[in-house]
């Protein structure tokens, strides 16, 4: 078998035998800042003004389905099946559509919406990235196929950064399929360097923190 | 150095246009990079490297290790691993895969290893019709080129070689302006991920016990390859290996500062594999490729192994003097710049370029932005002594083969084998069994070379055929 002849020509390079024991592996490397929840706020406001993305603090969930309902201003969105976005009250906005069941459904409608709004399993504060961890409630295609994407972010998931949810999550895709980190917009500069937001993905994301 | 290497330097040299674009593009990216590294930007910079180096130098001591333990995780997660060793191996996979599903269009994300194979036009062979859908990729696949630089495929192509490019490829009307461009690539682009039965990924980092292939992207393209199809292949070099999610801790970190100067890319996406009960979107099937294609027999030379530790970052094409001048297209395989130039005669032997590993300054830039700390220049000198090396046993077996053949010659013209031994005996009498040196009057040309790695037994001061005459003669 091809495994067999590539795993033993590997060996022969390295002069291992099958199931040799393996020297200690270096520990990992994680360093987490402490650090208050108001500076990582600031942080992450920074961070995400660098990137061109929209940040907004919200006072309460009410605010932030506010928030959201006037940057919709009527248009149709997706939105996760995630139950924090519907105890905000933003699945029950007009024109927004959530409680997925059926993958098609959820495809189509994805395609063509205008917006996607997510509910971050955690942030990261030094980069401004969002993490969604897929599964029942969170969806890939929400954050990826609309051109707007508004990510609600409950103030508590805040992290100070990559090597903090490392640690949280030390094993990140064993129960689900994917981890997405998710910082600014998507862009390109492929043609002369010019940065062009939007080629892809979304062209615009939203923080809100609630 | 070969002609067409040469040929290559010579028309990049005629072409201020590109130079100055390659030039301006490089620059820039440096600029990047350079601030993403600074002590305030990130402090920890050089410990970082310093982890990296080691995690990576680890990884490939024990990469058997690392790779049955990838391949078991990718399996218990509903995967499925296949290791090749050619690409051969790898295109009859896929058409038979994608045989099986009655696929006809796969969507592409960046993938070096595909490039390495030639992975588009096996599959377009099968009439499978693959589509690049990183933006400089997707120029490029239609210009018919190599990606010029591994982090910007189109370095070399302004707007209106763009503009250009989509009026006859796609019939789109005239386009100039860069971010209209740009949408002309996402409608036509997303219609295809929408409509593709496969998506064709690379990896940046393979995740051992994580089961997880890493893809880092600005677009967005990597992700939508990786959803929207019912089938996810990941095409990767087995030296791709990290032991544990955890470390992307450190190599997230340095490949976003290194390729572009971004603290993190817009897109990092850690995926384990087909859609999970109860998830509503993602991939239902989930395969990754694992070439060896010549990686093993790196991996024997442990001073060069670190060859592999490369994380594709870039950064040594953008600092070398070298490559800014005479760009990515000049280089003789699909890796260019001072990586380009120490792998592509590992993978390829000596005599591939021979004058690759000497177009180098050895201004050690390289290895001063490398984010794994490969030492570049010193490979470059080991190269540049095997070249040498093969060259001289090359040109001795050469020289060997031509003086056979006037041995041969003058074998089965007695008379001319006569005079030969004749004047060789003469001129060596006397200086007992061996002899180190030739008489000057055979001692040129073909048969310096081969004595000068022998020692020459000396002929008999009579030689058989005269020493036959005489018994001959004497009996007569
Ligand atoms: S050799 Fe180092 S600097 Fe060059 S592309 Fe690879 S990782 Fe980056």
């Amino acid at each position: 078998m091809n495994r067999e002849r590539v795993l033993a020509n590997v060996r022969r390079a390295l002069g291992r035998e099958p199931g040799q024991a393996i020297a200690p592996l270096p520990e990992p490397r994680i360093r987490i800042a402490q650090t208050a929840l108001e500076d990582r706020l600031r942080t992450m406001r920074a961070a995400i003004a660098r990137l061109t993305g929209k940040f907004y603090e919200a006072a309460s969930p009410r605010d932030a389905c506010r928030y959201v309902a006037e940057q919709l201003n009527g248009a149709e969105a997706v939105a996760s099946n995630a139950p924090f976005l519907a105890e905000c009250g933003i699945t029950a906005l007009p024109n927004v559509r959530a409680g997925w069941t059926d993958p098609a459904a959820l495809r189509e409608a994805c395609a063509r919406a205008p917006f996607g709004i997510t509910c971050a399993d955690f942030a990261l504060a030094d980069t401004a990235t969002v993490v969604l961890l897929t599964s029942r409630e969170e969806s890939r295609l929400p954050s990826l196929l609309p051109p707007c994407h508004l990510a609600v972010i409950p103030r508590e998931r805040i992290l100070s950064g990559l090597d903090e949810l490392l640690a949280r999550e030390p094993l990140p895709v064993d129960s689900r399929s994917a981890m997405v980190l998710i910082t600014g917009p998507s862009r390109t500069g492929d043609i002369e360097q010019i940065l062009v937001r939007g080629v892809h993905g979304p062209g615009e994301i939203h923080l809100v923190v609630v | 150095m070969s002609a067409i290497f040469d040929e290559r330097i010579r028309k990049v040299a005629a072409e201020p246009e590109v130079q100055r674009k390659v030039y301006a593009a490089t620059g820039r990216l440096m600029e990047h990079r350079r601030h993403a590294v600074t002590e305030t930007a990130l402090p920890d910079y050089q410990e970082l490297r310093a982890h990296a180096h080691e995690l990576k130098k680890h990884t490939l001591e024990h990469l058997d290790h690392y790779l049955e333990q990838f391949a078991a995780s990718v399996e218990r997660n509903g995967g499925r691993v296949i290791f090749c060793d050619t690409g051969d191996e790898v295109e009859d996979f896929l058409i038979k895969l994608a045989g099986q599903r009655g696929a006809r269009l796969l969507v592409k994300s960046k993938s070096m290893t595909s490039e390495e194979i030639d992975l588009n036009e096996r599959l377009e062979r099968h009439q499978l019709e693959a589509v690049e859908t990183d933006l400089g990729e997707f120029i490029v696949q239609m210009t018919g080129e190599r990606p010029y630089h591994i982090v910007a495929p189109a370095m070399h192509l302004s707007r209106y070689d763009v503009a250009d490019l989509f009026t006859a490829k796609l019939g789109a009307p005239r386009e100039e302006v860069i971010e209209e461009q740009t949408m002309i690539a996402r409608r036509v682009l997303r219609e295809k991920f929408l409509k593709a039965d496969i998506g064709i990924s690379g990896a940046n980092f393979l995740v051992a016990d994580s089961g997880a292939v890493v893809l880092v992207e600005n677009e967005g393209n990597a992700r939508l390859t990786t959803s929207a199809p019912r089938v996810h292949v990941a095409v990767a070099g087995i030296e791709k290996l990290i032991p544990r999610a955890q470390d992307l801790a450190v190599f997230l970190k340095l490949l976003g500062r290194s390729a572009t100067g971004q603290a993190l890319t817009s897109y990092s996406s850690i995926l384990s594999g087909p859609r999970r009960e109860g998830e509503l979107d993602g991939p239902e099937e989930f395969y990754v490729v694992l070439l060896d294609g010549g990686r093993s027999r790196l991996l024997a030379d442990a001073d060069k192994r670190q060859s592999l530790f490369c994380i594709r970052c870039g950064a040594c094409l953008n600092h070398c003097p070298v490559y800014r001048k005479i760009g990515g297209h000049s280089f003789p395989w699909v890796y260019s710049g001072p990586i380009g130039a120490i792998i592509t005669p590992q993978f390829m032997g000596p005599f591939h370029e021979p004058g690759l590993p000497f177009a180098s300054t050895l201004c050690g830039e390289c290895a001063e932005v490398c984010p794994v700390k490969i030492d570049i220049p010193k490979i470059l000198l080991e190269l540049r002594a095997e070249v040498k090396e093969a060259e001289t046993r090359a040109g001795a077996n050469r020289l060997e083969r031509l003086a056979f053949q006037v041995w041969a010659w003058a074998m089965t013209h007695p008379a001319v084998y006569e005079m030969g031994g004749l004047m060789a005996a003469a001129a060596l009498a006397g200086q007992g069994g061996y002899v180190k040196e030739l008489p000057g009057l055979i001692n040129i040309g073909p048969v310096k070379a081969w004595a000068s790695q022998r020692d020459v037994p000396a002929p008999a001061a009579q030689s058989f055929r005269d020493w036959w005459r005489q018994r001959r003669g004497g009996r007569a």
